[in-house]
Formats: C-alpha cells, structure tokens, sequence
C-alpha cells in the first residue's frame, strides 16, 4: 500500500485543460492511434495480475476450490464456517495487538528522532544509517533477531541477563507478540523518521526564530508548531504504516520456522497456512475478503480524520 | 537559538540521543558480521565477547558451497548443498529485471494518462488508483493459482509476471509528476513535426530523470526485499532468491540448535548489495523519500 508524501508535484485538477480547441481537435485523433501502444503494458499487466485476480478471489472465497480440482459453488459456508472459526478470531485479534504495539511504538520513536534531527543536523550519513533496516529483507530482520534474542546465545539475552532482567524470548505467549512487534519497530522506525524529517523540513525556519526571540524552549516549539504543522504527514505516514502493518508476514515466518505459537499466528500467516498447508483456498480467500474490508474500513477513517486534520501551513 | 547553560545541556542530551538511535540500529549488523566471522564451536564459550577469538572465513565457504559435506557439518551445518553466491544472483536479476521494465512501462502508461487524450482515459486511471486499494494477499492467492495453471511454477517468467508490466502506485506516481512538466517544450516539438513517442522518448524522459530514479531505486529495494510470491512460485533451486534460500535454510538447520554461523554470514550476504546501494545512492536514496512513502 502505498501514498505520495509531501511535495507531490502537479495535481489531478491541472489535467490537459485549457488547449486551444482547433490543435486539440487534431491531437485527439493523433492521441487515439498513439494511445494503445502507451497504455498496453500496464494495462495487460493490470487485467491479468489486478483485475482477474481479484474477481477470482471474491469467486474463490465463495467455492470449496482446494487447488487441484475445478472449485464448486458453495454459497456463503466458507463465510458461516469463519464466523465459527476461533482460530480466525484469534489471528484477528493477535494481529490488531502487534499492529498497536508497532505502529505506536514506532510513530513515538520516529516522531522523537526525526526532531532530533530536524534541530540538530542535515547529516546525509546520519541518515542513511537509520535507513538501512529498512533496505534490509524482512527475512533478514526475523533472523537477526532470532539470533540476538536466542534463548542460549543470543547477545541481547546474554546482556539483559547481565542486567539482572529476564531475558525476551519469541515462545513466552506474553511476550512473544510484543517482542515481534518491537522487531518490526526497530526495522521501520528509521524510515517513518525519515518521512517526518522531510515534512519538517517545510516548515518555515522563521516560525522557530521568532519563537526563540520570544523565549521559547524546544519542548515548547515542538508542541506548538513542530506537531501542528505536521498533522498531514503523519495522518498519511499513519495511514499507510497502519495497513503496511496488517499485512505482516515474512518476520513471522522466520522467526517461527516451522509454525508461530498461537500467540502470534497473525492473519497473513492464517491466510497463507489455510491456503498452502491445508490447501483451502476457497477458505483462504474468504478471511483474505475480511481482510480487505477491514482495511478498507480502515482507510477511510484516518482518511476522514486526515480531511479533517489539514495544516495550518496550507 | 539561544546558548543558556540549560539549552547547551538540552543540546548535549539530544546529541546523545541520537548516538544511542544509530548504535541501536547498526549493533545488529554488526553482530551479524561478528558472528559469520567465528567458527561454531566458539559461539558458546564466546557468547558475550565483542570480537571473534578465532576468526575464520568457514562460515561464508559454506554457505557459497565452497566446502565439502563432510566439513559442512563438522563446522555446525546440515551439509546440505547450498549456494548462495547463486541465490544472490537470482536475487539481484529478479530486482533488477523488475525495477527496469516495471519503470519503463508505468512511464509509458503514466505518460499517456498526463498527456495523451483519448475517451475514457480518466476513468481508466481512476480504475488503476481505485487497486491500490487492495491489499497484496487478496490478488496473490489466484495469481498463485493462474501461474500454477500456466505451469509456470519455478519459472523466471512465473516469478516476475505479476509486478514486471506495471503496479498501480508506480503508474500513479509517474503520472502526477509528468503533470508538473512545463508543456511548452513539448509543444515547441510538436511544431517540429515530433511524434507522440519522440516526444516522450527524447524530452519527457530525460526531463525526468529524478522521480525514473527513485521509482525505479524503491522498486529495486521492494523485489530484492520480496519473500512470500518467490516462496510459493520460485522455491526450486534454479529460480531461488536469498529471502527464500535463507528461509530454507534455516529449516533445514541440524535438529537441536539452527546453524547460526552459516545464517549470519547467508545474512551478511542479502545486506552487503543494499550497502553497496547505499554507498553509491545514498544521498538520492535519503532524498527520494522527500517524494514518495512507501509501505
């Protein structure tokens, strides 16, 4: 999922309005042979891998269709059998709680360091540094991270225990979803800072001086012009990390080879076992259509809420 | 700013702050190399030290296949054949192949929908936008299904199908910013007799070479961070990607403790190409993300 963020060039409004009508006339003719051979690629890419899948899938989600035989019509039972499915209910809920802990852990943090930042240094290093768990696989992350929380080795084990705290571990069903979500956190969080650096980075120098001029302190500055003047970022970075978030998967497949503890089978990892293990695709399909609802819903929420959140800049 | 004794200390505070922010997200890595330089047998007597005691380059022998069976499992692996010099390669072929041809196309189709005028193009354009609404699970079951049909499993063409001719965002994006092109080049061009497609080819192109760039680098970091599709469409040891061979083996770890050796220097491996990346991209890598945001 994905959304343009601060200074997105042109904008729908400006689209091929205001030609002279003759030289438009004669453009459109020549535009219509000249059109097809633009749009074909993207738009055979789009039907076959957009649209058919996507009818397919509602289709799927209303059939048996077990991937090796033709799927036969079976009405609404996949959607029936969901509602009395406890493990569906149980990847629902684990996953809202991993993406709570993430998307607040990591929006705090981000906020913080992006500030940090935005009145300290332009530093390119800097940033790039905090860039680089995020260019890294999420493969990669979940096997990091095994390894420094392994239960035996692991270094940030054998460092909290030397701190005399109990060490973290994946298979603790109270801490195994919190400390997959910090995971995640630790692999995002330089990114999200990085988009609030850049929306910062608008906000007009001057408004800080006078505010220093009139004795204003950092804390002061950021509550009253840093936060308010960001508000349409970080609605957008909210909304697109939100639903980035839901769709975690491959951490958890890592971390958990084999299978996750009930604790922390999200629902991308429920879809995939229900499709590929079990081979219910008809299934899958139905808990990937609440998928879809649930982000939908969810996405035009924050939208409303972003509506109603614009800058004082603008 | 003003230099009171409590601001100064602010300061102070904040720089070490930031400090903290960049050892916690470099140590990992670090750790990561740090543990692909030692031989197994020291990971437990050397389970806190900052420096491997017996440095040795076994670990990444192993995992380029480098090494015999025997030695493989002597040094903690399965002795299993594994070859990652391969899975790199596929990994790089499989992003880069992607990131060029999906560019080169959501161009040509964010070209036609700025400027080219032909009915039923904004609806068309809404129907595209309209898909970036749903999520990548949803399209990925049948899509799963269409290439298993088109025997296509464990193929190239199988793996880079789905995102090698468009994505919905890339479309979107291009064509927001080819709105921003002043026309008047252009039309000077259309004067001098320049086709639709010179046009696009000889001035749009070139004057766009900023956002071609971050579109094509964010598509690159995208495909080479891909895992889920290359698992279900590409497992086979001809079409492996890294993501895919260090899920792999991982699973095929000896029984009582995973070859963490082995997987740190595989893991080394999947990041030394980003750094690369980073070295010579960096600062338009840090500055594309003034424009875009994503996942």
């Amino acid at each position: 999922m994905t959304a343009v963020i601060g200074r997105t060039p042109g904008s729908a409004a400006k689209t091929g309005r205001g030609d002279p009508p003759a030289k438009a006339r004669a453009g459109m003719r020549d535009d219509r042979r000249w059109a097809p051979l633009f749009i074909a690629p993207a738009l055979i890419g789009f039907a076959i891998f957009y649209v058919y899948p996507t009818v397919r899938g509602v289709w799927f989600s209303l059939t048996d269709y077990s991937l090796l035989g033709a799927p036969d019509y079976t009405g609404a039972s996949n959607y029936r059998q969901l509602a009395h499915d406890p493990q569906f209910w149980n990847s629902l809920k684990v996953t809202a709680y991993y993406v709570v802990v993430n998307i607040v852990s990591q929006t705090v943090i981000a906020l913080g360091l992006a500030a940090l930042m935005h009145r300290l240094t332009r530093s390119v290093v800097l940033r790039a540094t905090l860039l680089v768990p995020w260019l890294v696989p999420n493969v990669t992350v979940g096997l990091l991270w095994a390894w420094l929380l392994d239960a035996n080795l692991g270094f940030v084990n054998h460092l909290l225990h030397s701190l005399g705290l109990g060490g973290l571990s994946f298979y603790s069903p109270t801490w195994a979803m919190p400390s997959v979500a910090l995971v995640n956190t630790w692999a995002y969080t330089g990114y999200t800072a990085l988009l609030f650096y850049a929306g910062m980075l608008q906000i007009p120098q001057h408004l800080y001086e006078s505010a220093a001029v009139d004795g204003a302190g950092e804390v002061r500055m950021f509550r009253r012009i840093t936060l308010p003047l960001l508000r349409p970022i970080l609605a957008l970075v909210l909304v697109v990390s939100l639903i980035g978030s839901f769709q975690i998967f491959d951490t958890v497949a890592v971390i958990y080879p084999h299978s996750p503890i009930p604790a922390t089978r999200v629902i991308y990892y429920y879809i995939y076992q229900q499709a590929f293990s079990y081979f219910h695709m008809g299934y899958a399909s139905a808990i990937a259509m609440v998928l879809v609802v649930v982000l939908g819903l969810l996405t035009f929420v924050q939208l409303r809420l972003l509506r109603a959140s614009r800058s004082d800049l603008a | 700013m003003l230099k009171t004794p409590g601001a100064k200390a602010g300061r102070g505070v904040a720089w070490v702050l930031l400090v903290v922010a960049v050892v916690v997200t470099a140590f990992p890595f670090y750790w990561m190399v740090r543990t692909s330089l030692t031989p197994s047998a020291d990971l437990f007597s050397d389970a806190g030290s900052l420096w491997p005691h017996h440095p040795t380059l076994i670990n990444f022998a192993r995992v380029l296949g480098l090494t015999s069976a025997q030695r493989d499992r002597a040094a903690g692996g399965s002795g299993a054949h594994i070859n990652f010099l391969w899975y790199t390669l596929n990994s790089i072929i499989y992003s880069g192949v992607i990131a060029i041809a999906q560019t080169f196309f959501c161009a040509m189709a964010g070209y036609a929908f700025a400027r080219l005028r032909f009915p039923g193009r904004d609806a068309l354009f809404g129907v595209f936008v309209a898909a970036l609404m749903v999520p990548p699970i949803f399209t990925l079951l049948p899509n799963f299904a269409l290439v298993k049909d088109l025997s296509l499993l464990n193929t190239f063409a199988g793996l880079v199908a789905p995102s090698v001719l468009m994505t919905p965002f890339a479309v979107f994006f291009l064509r927001q910013f080819f709105l921003s092109i002043p026309r008047d080049v252009e039309e000077a061009a259309i004067l001098d007799g320049a086709n639709r497609w010179s046009q696009f080819w000889r001035i749009v192109i070139p004057m766009s070479r900023g956002p071609l760039i971050t579109i094509g680098l964010t598509t690159t970091v995208w495909a080479w961070k891909d895992f889920l599709w290359p698992l279900l469409v590409g497992r086979a040891e001809n079409t492996r990607v890294l993501t895919v061979a260090l899920g792999i083996f991982l699973q095929q770890s000896p029984n009582t403790q995973p070859d963490w050796t082995g997987l740190m220097a595989g893991s080394t491996l999947s990041v030394l190409p980003v750094l690369i990346l980073l070295i010579f991209l960096g600062k338009r890598l840090v500055q594309s993300l003034n424009f875009t945001g994503i996942k």
